[in-house]
């Protein structure tokens, strides 16, 4: 075959196309009501890479990496961390390092409660996220350059 | 308060030079050292305020313990605090010239400073999990950092030591899951003041020995020891100085001290039992030491042999076998990481480690000889250096204890020191020199100014052992004695 | 008591993965078995007897719940175990570039 397509059968990536976008705001979902219900930082994180891992399992290395670069994905992943440890700084306003300052300033059970926390779980997914998302471009990159020898 | 801040600065550091450090020359550098720099100074404060008051507790984010985490200093950690971050210091400096041959000199700075955040947060957090999650953080960081020349023999070491490590680590954690299930808790201070009035059982000796194989992994001690040999010699001489220097100590001997005297009740029996690994560790370490040709694997088997020392004196029990103890993990400290760093200014000459083809240095590398005859002189224990004080307090709480034989073992051990010492310095650098190696010049700057550093420590900590270490160390004994009453001073400063 | 055990079998399992398999992957394999024991032993020491999930909701009174903390902890250590084993696979892929072979038997370089 003097061209063949990169990625996998058609039907594999018309179903990508349709869900991939699903799975990205089910992953927002979770991150942004984690201390509402089950999820939060972590499993939000990870879900939102899954989501553009799918992407590159389905059209090829080349299409995804387009859409989120490995080395966009390694500066989310340090500014992920920056803003979580910058949050827990703020702390330092109320007098005790990682003090929660927006406690009392919200109805429970609302989406605008538990004072810091949601701040807390976009960070986190920020860094998880972009952070599987890099292992898993480096290590298929790295094997790209295996065969190219 | 400032204790929070010795995790802060690290882990800052340590992501400001991932995201900037390829963009902008020398950033990595500057930062690197700025912020171990500014963790000895307020390592240094810390002693003076545990001088006047004696324990310190911080309650992280104002919630009260048990709910909440705590981090506790009192004189054990202040102590281990010193020497931490005394070696990371003069380490970073020394990485600056060191690591110009290793490519992506930025992630190094990154790893390294993840595994200072690590440390520093095992020796002052008072919560158990969280103590898991530091030792995590540094173990993961250093098995990264064993292989970071990705040569085929560094890889093979850190994949051994990675899988050595997590297993390790599992049953740490296995441990602390037991321990969560018979207390409810998972506070230091509460965990020692709810086994005390529960009714002795077979719970506390399985989680002890769980906690012994985990520790005792991460330590190096005999059963457990397998990895060390191959991974500290494959790490870059920074990392292989901190790894043996200050890593395992950390990691195995003051966590073990942490949970045996301070949390469980520590009974005779377990005390026999490190006795018994002690001497094995230093046995074991001496012998096969003195059969290797490679300089890095050769001192390897000798901290196996030192940590030995340690542990031997942490389990005789007397208030003299502790002061011994501590001293002389201070010194390995500052020795073992001389030693190392000289080990990486002999191999950036000459390229070679194997002693069969080195010899004669002592005329192109002066710097270099004279640090290395102080530190092979100090471990061995030559009088009036460091090393001759601690192993002599050892040797005499032993005997006073009545454990004639293993007196007797430790001082022929430590004849055998001071032989595979001067092998290594006869042939490094006493003897003919190899006509290839006419023209060697010194090694650069910065890291004549770390090794320099580090020997003038080796001699001070033994001219002034009195005046200067005794108070220093006296705090840190006393944490150990305290034992059971470590839940009553936490307690206490709560309120 | 019968689920407590079982999970001590199933660490058992990985440890005997880990020491006698000659394959890199089959003893990444047997770590990961090892790490899936310790967390689901320590999620079933929080069970408590007729509990429900330690979610609170709006206006439902729930008297009995299962005790959270160690849903908490075991969050942090999968995360930990997932870091673990993305550096064992990399670091076994550099291996295959550089001996040429997974068999740990031939991977021997360093001895002594």
């Amino acid at each position: 075959m003097k061209n063949p397509e990169k990625g996998m059968t058609l039907i594999v990536k018309t179903i990508t196309r349709l869900t991939v976008g699903l799975i990205l705001l089910y992953g927002i979902y979770i991150v942004l009501h984690g201390h509402l219900s089950p999820g939060g930082g972590f499993a939000g994180g990870v879900i939102i890479a899954l989501s553009f891992i799918h992407l590159m399992l389905a059209f090829g290395k080349e299409v995804a990496l387009k859409k989120l670069s490995q080395v966009q994905a390694s500066i989310l992943e340090s500014l992920g961390a920056l803003m979580f440890l910058s949050i827990a700084l703020l702390g330092f306003l109320g007098g005790y390092f990682f003090f929660n300052l927006f406690l009392h300033k919200g109805k429970p059970f609302t989406l605008f409660s538990a004072g810091i926390i949601p701040l807390c779980n976009i960070a986190i997914s920020l860094k998880v996220g972009a952070g599987l998302f890099a292992i898993f471009a480096v290590l298929v990159l790295f094997k790209g350059l295996d065969e190219e020898k | 308060m400032m204790l929070p801040f010795f995790v802060i600065i690290p882990l800052g550091t340590a992501f400001l030079i991932s995201l900037f450090g390829k963009k902008i020359k020398n950033l990595s550098d500057i930062l690197a050292n700025l912020g171990t720099l500014s963790l000895l100074i307020f390592s240094l404060y810390s002693i003076s305020q545990v001088a006047t008051q004696k324990i310190l507790v911080y309650k992280v984010g104002g919630w009260i313990p048990p709910i909440g985490i705590c981090m506790v200093l009192d004189g054990l950690t202040s102590f281990m605090l010193v020497t931490v971050n005394l070696v990371s210091f003069l380490v970073t400096l020394y990485s600056i010239n060191y690591m110009e041959r290793y490519t992506d000199k930025y992630r190094f700075y990154t790893l390294f400073m993840l595994m200072l955040a690590g440390m520093n947060g095992i020796i002052i957090t008072g919560d158990l999990f969280n103590l898991f999650v530091f030792l995590e953080i540094a173990s993961i960081a250093s098995y990264a950092l064993v292989a970071f020349g990705t040569e085929a023999e560094e890889l093979e070491a850190s994949f051994k030591y990675a899988v050595m490590g997590s297993v390790a680590s599992s049953f740490i954690l296995l441990g602390i899951a037991l321990l969560y299930s018979y207390t409810s808790t998972l506070n230091m201070a509460d965990i020692s003041q709810v086994l005390s009035g529960k009714p002795p059982g077979q719970m506390v000796n399985f989680v002890a020995v769980l906690f012994l194989a985990g520790f005792g992994l991460k330590a190096a001690l005999v059963p457990f020891h397998a990895w060390l040999p191959d991974a500290h010699p494959s790490a870059p001489a920074p990392i292989s100085a901190m790894l043996s220097g200050v890593f395992i100590k950390t990691l195995g001997v003051y966590a073990l001290c942490r949970v045996f005297f301070n949390i469980l009740t520590v009974s005779s029996r377990l005390l026999f039992v490190l006795i018994v690994f002690g001497m094995i560790s230093m046995v074991v370490g001496a012998f096969l030491a003195i059969a290797q040709t490679d300089i890095k694997r050769m001192f390897a088997y000798s901290s196996i042999s030192q940590i030995g020392y340690i542990i031997f004196a942490l389990g005789i029990g007397t208030p003299l076998a502790f002061f011994g103890a501590l001293f002389h993990l201070f010194n390995h400290a500052v020795f073992k990481s001389l030693l190392f760093l000289n080990s990486g200014a002999i191999e950036y000459s000459t390229n070679t480690r194997n002693l069969n083809r080195l010899g004669g240095l002592s005329r192109s590398l002066p710097v270099t000889g004279y640090t290395s005859l102080l530190g092979s002189m100090a471990i061995s224990g030559i009088p009036p250096l460091g090393g001759f004080w601690s192993k002599l307090i050892i040797i005499i709480a032993a005997i006073q204890a009545g454990y004639f034989v293993s007196a007797l073992v430790a001082i022929l051990i430590s004849i055998l020191t001071l032989a595979y010492y001067l092998k290594f310095l006869k042939f490094t650098f006493f003897g003919k020199i190899n006509e290839a190696r006419q023209n060697i010049r010194e090694v650069p700057g910065l890291m004549k100014l770390s090794m320099i550093f580090l020997g003038i420590i080796c001699v001070i900590s033994g001219l002034l052992i009195v005046p200067l270490f005794k108070p220093f160390l006296q705090s840190a004994v006393n944490v150990l004695l305290l034992g059971n009453g470590y839940k009553d001073a936490v307690f206490g400063m709560l309120r | 008591m019968s689920e407590y055990i079982l999970c001590f079998v199933l660490f058992c399992i990985g440890l005997y993965c880990v020491l006698r398999k000659r394959n890199i992957i089959k003893i990444i394999i047997g770590l990961g078995i090892i790490e899936y024991a310790v967390n689901l032993f320590f999620v079933l020491i929080g069970y408590r007897a007729h509990g429900r999930a330690p979610i609170l909701a709006k206006d439902q009174n729930i008297l009995n719940m299962v005790d959270p903390l160690p849903q908490a902890l075991v969050l942090t250590s999968i995360v930990i175990g997932l870091a673990v084993t993305a550096l064992l696979v990399a670091i076994a892929i550099r291996i295959y570039e550089k001996y040429g072979t997974f068999d740990i038997t031939k991977i021997r370089r360093l001895r002594g």
